[in-house]
């Protein structure tokens, strides 16, 4: 009865998710960083577009988000990620797409959490950094954001979790990751979707445990002894 | 009826979540049979699309008009009811036997093709039309002729569907796939160039090419013959050859032409002399 | 806060009040000038046409597509909400059980369901009552986007009322069971509706993320909900684009209003409780997400 499972290639389409979440959750830590660094700025107006940009991108939907880099940011405004001439150009484009709409989601939740972080910061830190004459980006640099990235890993990882969960959107712009092989499947194999969906439910557990657990025990080693 | 059937929800759900295991209430059909039916009550359910111009598309003003409409309105009206008698039911391509089979629909006019497979599920009455796979292209584009010469292009279709993997298995095949939940994705991108051609039935092309005259072109011969049937319960004999004949008439009697003139005309599409009704 | 400068910064001086000009020039005019290519190469492939974006203003294009998808859209999240929420407490007290075997086994289905996305619960589901059930097909999809929500919701909020009952002070148990009162009533007439009153704005936000994540029924399983009236409406007036953004604009919105009544709701719960003294914070508070890491003594995966 499991033969058939051998006909698709399940490791490959989870293979791709890893992908899609590790780029995802690089480039989402570094965006929303530099976000969190806009939104506590002394310029107005980059306060101004890091509220703007936080408020409008958190509150769409990812399918939306994610719909719009590719018929929006590529099919109209012909902003595109591989060579057109390449030969894999739709699958090369259509990742780099997904990784980038992920970011845009992604970081704003990073910067949320960034920004709770900076607020277990005692204020003495800050207040010492500045006596001692260190700018504003010196005091966030070399102060404040260390200590406020340690105390943030816990929620960190939950939205490295939900990231790797919400690679599945990729599927409705046509990247073969997990879920669109999922689906596939089923419509293939309708008498054994119980054993379909366990494999797949499988495979996420797999992923998104060990995270959880290794970034759990990373927090409390890393955490702050106040 | 809003809130028993959000109660339903809540209980069906609830259980669902906990177990596992649910049972819901069935649809009920009456014993009757369709033809019976609609003479007696003059209403009846009828499934179509909704988001395929030219075909199946509800409009702004919340009736749905194309082909497929036209053609269930005719038949209705051979049945003795009445287009207020109507209720019009969306039927997406994956419900449509499951929509039958349970009885929600009497019956569906929605791009449905004849199929030996489908036929085990449900009866057909026709074919009422015949529409092979073609190519959609920009209408200023020289160099795409045919089923041929995709190499090197970028071809669209939606997610799941069969016409797109068959160019890339049989024709050409370094052809790139882009799959999209639905084909007015496809279109767009087609409009603004990030994609070459778009494939599926030519007629259901034709339709999204006929709301916008003079932007798009259908290309080369059709590569495939899809028998579009009117889908009904499998053990309805009677109301299927009741179908058939109306739908003879209608081509018969031009209004078969005219609706498909008015609705895919405008995209230059060939309209074909009407194919004869062979399930019935 | 008013104007007062933060303080991760000096007040600035003439030095550095010319070098933030110079900075909002710059950004400025780098904000422009994205502003500008995207008008400019939307006007190019021509998306931006009158005949494009009118439909948005008739009357029919309302009252026939966006509002009943609206409507559908709300009712999914709402139901989704209305189920999730006991669900979600009976398994939150559960995983706080005398009993180990109930503790784990609640744990165990918690764990899981918070593992799995739920773009594949809802696909699973609704195969699931195709085979194994005669729902009718109008409900089916429907079902099937509520239990895909609901199981993960719960699990979330599972989690949520389990921190919650956990943050109070230990002395509310001890002073119940002095009083006699037994396990249950203890939990229901004691540590619930205080750990209730300090979670609303975690479940609030928690909606958030529920009517976000109904737009996944309307990409995987064409639930008529108001995304999927997107296909309709580009259907009749080929405007994809115009109509993604209508639709987009109405998501952020909705759930905008969502999401300031939470940090609302915070601020006032926040003022309730005393202030332990020496901790003020740095910067003004983020909504949202310090709910749920105070609420999260396990990192609740509730955010997104």
């Amino acid at each position: 009865m499991f033969d058939f499972l051998g006909d698709y290639d399940i490791l490959g389409a989870f293979w791709t998710t890893i992908q899609l979440a590790v780029l995802s959750a690089v480039g989402s830590l570094i965006w929303g960083t530099i976000l969190a660094g806009m939104r506590v700025s002394p310029v107005p107006i980059m306060r101004g577009f890091g509220t703007a940009y936080v408020n409008v991108v958190r509150n769409t939907p990812l399918t939306v988000i994610i719909f719009f880099c590719s018929i929006g940011l590529s099919s109209t405004l012909a902003f595109n990620l591989a060579p057109e001439n390449s030969p894999t150009f739709i699958i090369d484009n259509g990742f780099r797409l997904a990784v980038l709409g992920f970011v845009a989601y992604t970081s704003t939740f990073v910067c949320e959490s960034l920004r709770s972080g900076i607020n277990t910061v005692p204020v003495g830190q800050a207040e010492a950094a500045r006596a001692l004459g260190l700018s504003f980006s010196q005091v966030l640099r070399i102060i404040v954001l260390p200590q406020a990235f340690r105390s943030v890993i816990a929620p960190l990882a939950s939205v490295l979790i939900a990231l790797i969960k919400n690679t599945t959107v990729a599927s409705v712009i046509g990247v073969a990751e997990a879920s669109l092989l999922m689906a596939e499947m089923i419509e293939n194999e309708s008498d054994a979707i119980i054993l379909v969906f366990s494999v797949f439910a499988l495979g996420f557990v797999l992923l998104t445990l060990p995270v959880g657990l290794l970034l759990g025990w990373v927090a409390k080693k890393v955490a702050v002894k106040r | 009826m809003r809130l028993s059937r959000v109660l339903r929800t809540s209980a069906v759900v609830a259980v669902a979540g906990l177990t596992l295991a649910a049972c819901g209430g069935g649809g009920e059909s009456g014993s009757k049979n369709l033809v019976a039916r609609a003479k007696e009550d003059k209403k009846i359910t009828i499934g179509i699309k909704f988001d395929q111009p030219g075909l199946g598309l509800q409009t702004q003003a919340g009736k749905p008009e194309g082909f497929d409409v036209d053609v269930a309105k005719y038949i209705a009206k051979e049945l003795g009811v009445e287009e207020s008698g109507i209720t019009w039911k969306e039927a997406q391509s994956a419900e449509r036997e499951n929509l039958i089979e349970k009885g929600d629909v009497d019956f569906i006019v929605a791009t449905y093709s004849i199929t030996d497979k489908r036929k085990e599920k449900v009866a057909f009455a026709g074919p009422y039309f015949v529409a092979g796979q073609g190519l959609l292209v920009r209408a200023d584009n020289t160099d795409i002729t045919g089923n041929t010469a995709l190499n090197g292009k970028k071809l669209c279709s939606v997610k799941g569907s069969t016409p797109a993997q068959k160019i890339k298995d049989e024709y050409s095949k370094d052809a790139q796939l882009q799959e999209y939940g639905k084909y007015s994705d496809c279109i767009t991108a087609l409009e603004n160039g990030s994609i070459d051609a778009v494939t599926t039935d030519d007629v259901i092309l034709a339709g999204f090419a006929a709301k916008s005259p003079g932007k798009f072109k259908l290309v080369g011969e059709p590569f495939s013959k899809e028998n579009y049937g009117v889908g009904l319960k499998k053990d309805d004999a009677e109301s299927r050859t009741a179908i058939a004949n109306a739908i003879t008439k209608m081509q018969q009697d031009g209004s078969w032409k005219k609706s498909l003139e008015a609705n895919v005309g405008p995209s230059g599409y060939k309209i074909p002399e009407p194919s004869p009704v062979t399930e019935k | 806060m008013s104007g007062a400068p933060s303080v991760l910064y000096d007040a600035p001086g003439p030095k550095a009040k010319a070098r933030n000009i110079i900075y909002t020039v710059i950004f400025g005019a780098i904000l422009v000038l994205i502003a500008y290519l995207v008008i400019a190469q939307l006007a190019e492939k021509n998306q931006l046409a009158g005949e494009k974006w009118t439909p948005f203003i008739e009357s029919g294009t309302w009252v026939t597509f966006l509002l009943p998808g609206l409507g559908y859209t709300l009712l999914i999240a709402g139901l989704s909400i209305v189920i999730a929420l006991p669900v979600g407490a009976i398994f939150g007290i559960a995983r706080l059980s005398d009993h180990k075997w109930i503790r784990t086994v609640a744990g165990v289905i918690v764990e899981f369901f918070r593992a799995i996305p739920v773009l594949i619960l809802m696909i699973f589901a609704n195969e699931f009552y195709s085979e194994y059930t005669d729902v009718d097909s109008d409900n089916r999809v429907l079902f099937a986007a509520v239990t895909g929500l609901v199981l993960y919701n719960a699990s979330v909020l599972a989690e949520v009322v389990r921190a919650g009952i956990l943050s109070l002070p230990k002395g509310q148990t001890e002073a119940a069971s002095a009083l006699g009162l037994r396990k249950t009533q203890t939990m229901t007439n004691v540590l619930l509706p205080q750990a209730v009153a300090a979670m609303l704005p975690a479940i609030v936000s928690q909606l958030v993320v529920i009517l976000k994540d109904t737009a996944l029924a309307g990409g995987a399983l064409s639930v008529p909900d108001l995304l999927r009236q997107a296909n309709v409406i580009s259907g009749n007036f080929g405007n994809t684009i115009p109509t993604y953004i209508v639709i987009g604009v109405i998501y952020v919105v909705l759930n905008f209003i969502l999401t300031s009544f939470a940090s609302w709701l915070q601020k006032k719960m926040a003022r309730r409780k005393k202030t332990p003294k020496g901790t003020q914070p740095l910067i003004d508070a983020p909504s949202q997400i310090t709910t749920t890491t105070q609420a999260g003594a396990a990192g609740t995966g509730g955010g997104i």
